[in-house]
């Protein structure tokens, strides 16, 4: 039986079936990882003595019947921001560089009481701040399609884990589409909930009113399943929501007949490579085969969402990072002799060029006499972006569209110019200012032999209505995979 | 550009931020932070007027809960991250004279 096939969902009924024990499973993403890791660099901790452990006490409980869930003795990978008790976070940055948390991340507890098992802790852009996985204090993640390209970020080592086999599924943060983009960079299936399902309790915070934890995986009948799992009201997280429709497997239905598709006419001007573009459009072709009924429409606003967030997302930024501050945890600078100094030289020293240059903006735009015209009227332009939203969704059920401008660019060709990387945020971003659910599945393959996806985005709340059509959409295309393109 | 960001801004900016940077710092972070206010200033271009800024997507209320303590003591898992640590406290260095 070839395990690097199957999905989550796949290896766990056969490990229920005893056709594959988890020590088997955990082994089988070991080896992947000591063949490609080394070029990859998808994790920064690999807990390979802990997971093998960690596999012999789940296989019990799955034995005498406590554990019987979709994702008992699948093997998972963490993005490095997310707190695990007892396992090093650095949130891929030299300020946390020796950080050993004391708790572990809501969303990370639900899956071990899921009997996942946690293989280690995947690269990401520093604290998040990036969209190539290159601004890590470890090391860039190569992609595992074509290694001298990036795998997209910020949540790239978890995109490429999953692409590469060296897990079954991932957790990744989407604060401006930091799943959704490098899922569509690696050919995996990747989604953001709608803001406050997910708890962000133990999430190393960034853009604390845009941040949500998501899963990156094989297929849609995976995210379906991980979703249900890791969704849940705590009161840990004063922002998570209360909600009793979070069954999201009973989404998976093969039917799209009268579902009403928009598709943003402003999403497919300038700038989009004409080869995403193509694929994208064929995949809305299929949906309108299968019954969706397929119309354009302008959204507006679209040119000013990535302003509006960068100011946003830097503020929060620069208020949520004063706590790195070399006295409770991580790095500190050495020979100061004075509080203020060790501060500064600690903060200096340990944050990367990006990290720095957002909480300088940040820091500038809530500074007095700039608050109002900066940083209150980027959430005035949200409010305006939320309005344009509920008014598509008025008339649509989803919008569609692609993930990105471009399929994964070359390797160290993005962090020269700042603003060109953030345009790269164009089709995520207002997802996540209006709080929306968002998910990307691999639609096709360009010239270069590296992978597209298409993005849909519902309402609010509208989950299911996502996992139906990605699901409809994923079955009518066929399979797709790293494997399965003849590589 | 528009927006020439001063010597003494980047200064200020700099206490805000709590960082230190190199005069070669200094200039990239002039010249960043005045584009990246070019870009943001393109924002001036829609009219807002009557538009209450939107800070949550969802209308948020204070989340209460009784006043018990439902944590330990993790006081010496907590300290085993301290940079420095003396007599069950972080040690810092001196704060005034």
């Amino acid at each position: 039986m070839d395990l690097a096939q199957m999905t989550a969902v796949e290896l766990s009924a056969a490990i229920r079936e005893k056709k594959v024990t988890v020590r088997e499973a955990v082994e089988a993403s070991l080896d992947a990882i000591a063949k490609r890791e080394e070029s990859l660099n998808c994790y920064v901790t690999v807990d390979r003595e802990g997971a093998l452990q960690r596999a012999d006490e789940v296989q019990k409980k799955i034995d005498d019947g406590t554990l019987t869930g979709p994702l008992a003795g699948v093997p998972v990978a963490v993005k490095d921001n997310m707190c695990t008790k007892g396992m090093l976070t650095t949130c891929s940055s030299k300020i946390l560089g020796n950080f050993v948390p004391t708790f572990t991340a809501d969303a990370v507890i639900r899956l071990e009481e899921a009997g996942a098992v946690i293989l280690g802790k995947t690269n990401m852009d520093e604290f998040a701040m990036g969209s190539t996985t290159e601004t890590s204090a470890y090391g860039v993640t190569r992609n595992p399609w074509n290694e001298g390209h990036v795998p997209g970020g910020s949540s790239g080592g978890s995109a490429a884990a999953v692409a590469a086999g060296e897990c079954f599924f991932a957790l990744g943060s989407d604060t401006g589409g930091s799943i959704r983009q490098p899922a569509s960079f690696c050919g995996v299936v990747g989604m953001k909930p709608t803001y406050g399902t997910v708890s962000r309790y133990g999430l190393i915070a960034y853009g604390s009113s845009l941040d949500q934890i998501g899963p990156l995986c094989k297929d849609v009948t995976d995210c379906a399943a991980i979703l249900e799992i890791i969704a849940g009201h705590d009161p840990k997280d004063s922002t998570s929501m209360k909600r009793d429709d979070t069954d999201f497997t009973s989404a998976l239905q093969e039917d799209v007949a009268g579902m009403k598709i928009g598709i943003p006419r402003d999403y497919f001007g300038e700038g989009l490579d004409p080869e995403v573009k193509a694929s994208v459009l064929a995949a809305a072709e299929l949906l309108k085969a299968k019954g969706a009924v397929v119309e354009e429409f302008d959204l507006s606003l679209v040119d000013y969402a990535i302003p509006a967030y960068y100011t946003i997302a830097a503020a929060e930024a620069s208020s949520n990072l004063e706590r790195f501050d070399g006295i409770k945890y991580g790095y500190r600078a050495e020979d100061c002799e004075e509080l203020h100094k060790m501060y500064k030289k600690t903060r200096s020293q340990g944050f990367g060029a990006e990290v720095k240059r957002r909480i300088m903006l940040g820091s500038f735009v809530l500074s007095s006499g700039y608050y109002d015209a900066y940083y209150l009227k980027a959430l005035r332009v949200k409010a305006l972006i939320k309005k344009a939203f509920d008014d598509a969704f008025s008339r649509y059920d989803v919008i569609l569209g692609p993930a990105a401008p471009t399929t994964a660019p070359e390797l160290g060709k993005s962090l020269q110019d700042p603003i060109q990387m953030y345009l790269g945020d164009i089709y995520t971003i207002s997802v996540n200012l209006a709080g929306l659910p968002g998910i990307t599945v691999p639609c096709g393959v360009d010239s270069k032999g590296l992978p597209i996806g298409v993005q849909l985005i519902g309402d609010c709340f509208r989950e299911k209505k996502l996992l139906r059509m990605a699901y409809t959409y994923e079955k009518a295309r066929g399979p797709f995979g790293l494997d399965k393109e003849g590589r | 550009m528009a927006n020439i960001i001063s010597d003494e801004t980047i200064e200020y900016v700099g206490i805000l931020a709590k960082l230190e940077l190199s005069d070669e710092e200094k200039e990239q972070a002039k010249k960043d932070m005045g584009r990246m206010l070019d870009y943001i200033d393109k924002l001036g271009e829609l009219d807002t007027t009557g538009v209450e800024p939107m800070s949550h997507v969802f209308p948020v209320e204070n989340v209460f809960r009784e006043d018990v303590v439902t944590n330990g003591d993790t006081r010496e898992e907590l300290l085993t991250n301290a940079p420095g640590e003396k007599d069950g406290m972080f040690m810092v260095p001196r704060t005034f004279e």
